[in-house]
């Protein structure tokens, strides 16, 4: 396969994964902020889904306050903004569009009507609808994932795309915690009691994983189990520990494929060893923040060793 | 006369570049009026210098470095014996038949303005070719001031002619638009030119034109100095326009910015006197 | 040869002469349709049409509206003598041209001979100086030519170009077919359609035998697009999908020691034959346009060291000006020693005094065409056009002359087309395409015809308001 045509598949999976985490995002912020002041511990909730979503040097030099319209409108909206939702769909549909007969005419045709249909919407609407457009932005994805799941065949077109959604996600969950692990920690728990509760289920929610928390740890919400499954928790879709057993499955049916390993396959099955050999407590102990940093880098690492052997 | 040539030129990239390619028209050949007594190109990096003969018959090499590079200079040197010949051109190498430089390219192509030029200033150049083409020459130096600001190697003949200013490129971009208007064929020298002001160290290399006047054959104009050329010219290459000659085009993958140095020193080289020891 | 047009269903356009005898079947049937047959027909081949294309359609919807040419039902027929002859003619002529692109970049003896102009030669700048005396794998220049034909009369058809650089138009030959299969069943029961099918196998096949002499295991080849923004981009994406090869685009392509490879994500794969749709001008930014950014940068030298074939050569746009087509009878005669079996439509070249003047006194009754020009554009239908635009061409003319070339207003035969009115004549051209591969040339039956929807109008081309139609070759 050309690299370039890999390049496109592994870039397309990863900015449709990034439009449905600014959704979500930006979703379980306005569901915060909607909290009365008392609950929410009198943070802007704007400036922390900036964070998450990255980018706050570009959108200061865009706006001159964060707050819900001009935060909405960077991160659902602006072109200029290269991850907002619509830059994502537009990036995406892009990719598609250079290696058209390297997809299914399934998956196009999902990212092709996403893109005509992004066209409808703008910032001029109201909260409601700007909760529909959430909901339209997190289906679309599905779609999106669920044709490429049903009707691609199984070849390295296939896993390239795997790739760049599990990379994605790995590094949309990590960015979670970079911007909001103080909230786990210990003594932020004493700073902040019982209002925390909020800021957790926030979390939870971002990555989707409100309900199964429950149903994985039976418990109320704890800081610590809330890091441990979206660190350790090898059932959660979005946890360090899933995306690598992704990395490292399609990385390995890559190698087998082209008879050759590389540097991806090294750093994808080292961090795999890394995360099974970790526990919970033990990273709190070593420190949290230390630990995400360390991941978030060796994660980029791999981004690069991708890019290097197969993409370019 | 023995002209000394030292050229180098240095790329220097913010990062290193990946794929540089070059093709580099930097070795001259002899002639009645220039003989090569010694000439070395040598690339300051290891690579595959694979030397060949273009259409015109210039001496080039294929220049590809072995791996990424963020600095390395291209340096070429050597002594050349230089004779005049009153302008005329001849012992040189010719492998394409004279109608092809009756073509227009793109940095040649006459506007009105220029065939206007031409026609006024080379009137009579069916009765008198070499006499029309001086005149041109030295018109062409008295209305294009010399200025290395605004032109740079994109820069077409009619630019420069609006302009009004320009290097010895455009000048003799200008010369071929003109010559070619006039139904004579025209082509576009890159060499070198030895300062008579003993100035030896120089910005860049020099280009003139040779036109090919029936019955006497190729001529060289320098429209630039306007003069004939002498034995102060050292030719290297020729082409259609600078881009047929140019002594270096090249192609490269990342890198980043790209810097630009170059060191041209054209002097009279000392003969060694011997002695009786 | 102004007049009434030759109907190729009803004969001379007085229609007295009753429906000639490939049509008999075709038109019956027109008869028994009723009249919103067609229509209803007609909306479903743009549905297919659409759904085809929207394959390809990967443009946005302004553009994709543009990229539908008008498609009419009604398919255009040739007898199977009237193709044997157009075959016979096809290969000869793309013989001479790969004889005279062979001779011109080499010992030049139709030069010397006299047979062209050297001046032709030489100041044209699609001859390219770069490519002389390097040898081609296998001689071959024109792999794929398109070459345009037009019908006068029952047995008279005259060559109006020779397209030798990236002839395009073959995706619609294709699409044409497959959508009139699907509407059509009972028609093509009722004739012996020769198929069009295996194009894109025999165009593979040519491609494959071309690869330099050096390349001992299976070629590989890739076709270079210009890439998406290019108007034909879907014809290239449609192609590459057929022939099972890789579309790049140049920065997929890489020079190193004089072989081109191709990135990919098992490493750099040799790369043999390139069957290239960019133009010379682009090809290799260090050798030509140093601004182009479509181009590979080292690849003459690898086509200079034998090491990649291009398909088509560098320097096959010297045989697709309109200059050098007037000399083609004489090319003809001189390469094959036959006489052309195929006749070049009557030429006034301007660059001679005596023809100018003939054309200056005639400009309403001629076509006048810029040696250079393309796609129907720098052209004066002198019987259409306004006084303005005479005096405007007069100009140019006089200006220069060498610039232009003049020909009698042709009249293209016409077929029955479904209009706005119903079902009316209207002018046809035809271009078949010609492969040319070390084994032999292959021309599949056919061709695309280009059909001018406007009543009375001779432009076919697409950017002028031209349609397409299914190209039938009825066997026996």
């Amino acid at each position: 396969m050309l690299s370039r045509t890999a390049d496109s598949l592994f870039w397309l999976s990863r900015y449709s994964e990034r439009a449905d985490f600014v959704a979500r995002i930006l979703d379980a912020t306005l569901r915060l902020t909607t909290l009365p002041q008392s609950y929410s511990g009198g943070r802007n909730e704007w400036e922390s889904a900036l964070a998450s979503a990255g980018n706050v040097e570009l959108f200061r030099s865009l706006y001159s306050v964060a707050n819900e319209d001009t935060v909405r409108d960077f991160l659902a909206f602006n072109p200029r903004n290269p991850s907002s939702i619509r830059s994502c769909i537009e990036t995406a549909r892009e990719n598609a569009r250079s290696v058209r007969t390297a997809l299914t005419s399934e998956m196009w045709d999902d990212l092709n009507c996403a893109w005509l249909e992004m066209k409808k919407y703008d910032n001029d609407i109201s909260q409601e609808e700007f909760a529909r457009f959430l909901d339209w932005v997190k289906r679309v994805v599905l779609t999106i994932d669920g044709s490429a799941y049903r009707t691609m065949l199984r070849n390295d077109a296939y896993w390239f795309t795997r790739l760049g959604s599990a990379i994605e996600r790995a590094d949309n969950t990590a960015r979670i915690l970079d911007v909001k692990y103080y909230l786990l920690l210990p003594e932020t728990e004493r700073v902040g009691g019982s209002l925390d509760y909020f800021q957790w289920t926030t979390i939870l929610r971002e990555v989707s994983a409100l309900t199964a928390y429950h149903w994985v740890y039976r418990e109320s919400v704890k800081p610590w189990l809330v890091a441990d499954l979206l660190i350790l928790n090898r059932q959660m879709p979005r946890s360090f520990a899933n995306c690598y057993e992704i990395l490292v499955r399609y990385l390995d049916l890559i190698a087998d494929a082209y008879g050759r390993r590389g540097p991806s396959q090294r750093i994808a099955t080292g961090m795999r060893a890394r995360l099974s050999s970790s526990s919970i407590d033990e990273i709190f102990s070593r420190g949290l923040h230390e630990f995400v940093t360390e991941f978030i880098d060796e994660n980029n690492r791999l981004g690069l060793a991708i890019a290097e052997q197969y993409l370019s | 006369m023995r002209i000394r040539i030292s050229h180098q030129t240095r790329y220097i990239y913010e990062s290193p570049a990946r794929s540089v390619l070059q093709i580099l028209r930097l070795t001259p050949r002899d002639s009645e009026s220039q003989h090569i007594l010694w000439w070395r190109l040598e690339p300051s990096v290891e690579g595959r210098l694979k030397p060949f003969e273009d259409a015109f018959g210039n001496l080039c090499h294929d220049f590809a470095p072995d791996h990424p590079v963020e600095d390395f200079t291209i340096a070429v040197i050597g002594d050349v014996e230089t004779h005049d010949t009153a302008g005329m051109v001849r012992g040189t190498v010719e492998r394409v038949p004279d109608p092809v430089f009756l073509r227009e390219t793109p940095l040649t192509a006459a506007d009105d303005a220029i065939r206007t030029f031409a026609s006024e200033h080379g009137r009579h150049a069916d009765r008198d070719p070499l006499g029309a083409l001086h005149a041109v020459m030295s018109a062409i130096h008295r209305t294009i001031a010399f200025d290395t600001d605004p032109t740079d190697a994109a820069t077409t003949a009619t630019q420069a002619f609006s302009l009004g200013r320009g290097v010895c490129q455009d000048l003799t971009h200008i010369f071929i638009a003109c010559a070619r208007h006039l139904g004579i064929p025209a082509r576009y020298v890159s060499g070198y030119f030895h300062r008579a002001d003993g100035v030896a160290d120089q910005e860049a290399g020099h280009a003139w034109a040779e036109a090919k006047v029936p019955h006497l054959g190729w001529i060289g104009f320098d429209p630039a100095n306007s003069i004939s050329t002498t034995e102060a010219h050292v030719r290297v290459a020729i082409g259609l326009d600078y881009l047929g000659a140019a002594p270096i085009r090249g192609s490269r993958r990342g890198g980043g910015g790209e810097k630009l140095d170059v060191r041209l020193r054209v002097d009279t080289a000392r003969r060694q006197v011997q002695t009786q020891s | 040869m102004a007049g009434a047009a030759f109907d190729e269903m009803n004969g001379s356009g007085s229609g007295t002469d009753g429906v000639r005898p490939p049509y008999e079947a075709l038109s019956a049937w027109l008869k028994q349709q009723p009249p919103e047959f067609f229509n209803t027909r007609r909306s479903q081949a743009e549905l297919f049409f659409r759904r085809i294309g929207i394959t390809f359609a990967v443009y946005g919807e302004n553009e994709t509206s543009e990229r539908l040419i008008p498609f009419d039902i009604i398919p255009r027929l040739l007898t199977k003598a009237e193709w044997s002859f157009l075959e016979r003619g096809l290969k000869q002529r793309v013989a001479a041209l790969n004889a005279f692109l062979k001779d011109i970049y080499g010992p030049q003896e139709c030069i010397r001979a006299g047979i062209i102009p050297a001046d032709l030669v030489y100041r044209n700048p699609h001859y390219r100086l770069e490519v002389k005396d390097i040898p081609i794998p296998h001689d071959i220049y024109v792999h794929v030519a398109g070459i345009d034909i037009v019908r006068v009369g029952p047995n008279e058809f005259y060559v109006l170009e020779d397209n030798a650089r990236t002839p395009s138009g073959v995706s619609y030959m294709l699409e044409n077919r497959e959508v009139m299969m699907r509407l059509f069943p009972e028609l093509f029961a009722r004739h012996h359609v020769a198929p069009v099918e295996n194009y894109p196998d025999a165009l593979l096949a040519t491609l494959r035998s071309v690869a330099p002499e050096s390349v001992a295991r299976d070629p590989v080849v890739a076709l270079l697009t210009p890439g998406r923004y290019n108007s034909a981009f879907y014809e290239h994406s449609f192609l590459a999908d057929k022939l099972g090869v890789e579309l790049v685009e140049a920065s997929d392509l890489f020079v190193k020691d004089e072989r081109v490879y191709m990135r990919t994500t098992q490493g750099p794969t040799r790369v043999d034959v390139i069957y290239r749709r960019i133009d010379d001008d682009f090809l290799d930014p260090l050798v030509f346009r140093p601004d182009s950014i479509l181009g590979v940068p080292g690849i003459m030298g690898a086509y200079r060291a034998g090491n990649v074939t291009l398909a088509n050569a560098v320097g096959t746009g010297i045989s697709d000006d309109k200059a050098v087509y007037t000399y083609m009878p004489e090319i003809v005669r001189f390469f094959t020693g036959e006489d052309a079996i195929l006749k070049n439509v009557p030429t006034w070249r301007c660059r001679e005094p005596e023809a100018l003047s003939h054309v200056l006194a005639h400009l309403s009754e001629l076509v006048v065409k810029e040696v250079n020009g393309s796609g129907g554009y720098g052209m004066l239908v002198g019987p259409h056009a306004s006084k303005r635009e005479l005096d405007e061409f007069t100009r140019k003319l006089k200006h220069n002359p060498e610039n232009f070339i003049a020909q009698p207003t042709l009249s293209l035969s016409t077929c029955p087309t479904f209009v706005a009115s119903g079902v009316a004549p209207r002018h046809v051209d035809l271009r078949p395409f010609v492969l040319s591969g070390a084994d032999e040339i292959r021309i599949v039956p056919g061709g695309l015809t280009r059909v001018a929807l406007k009543e009375g109008s001779l432009v076919v081309n697409s950017s002028q308001g031209g349609g397409t139609k299914d190209t039938w070759v009825l066997d026996g």
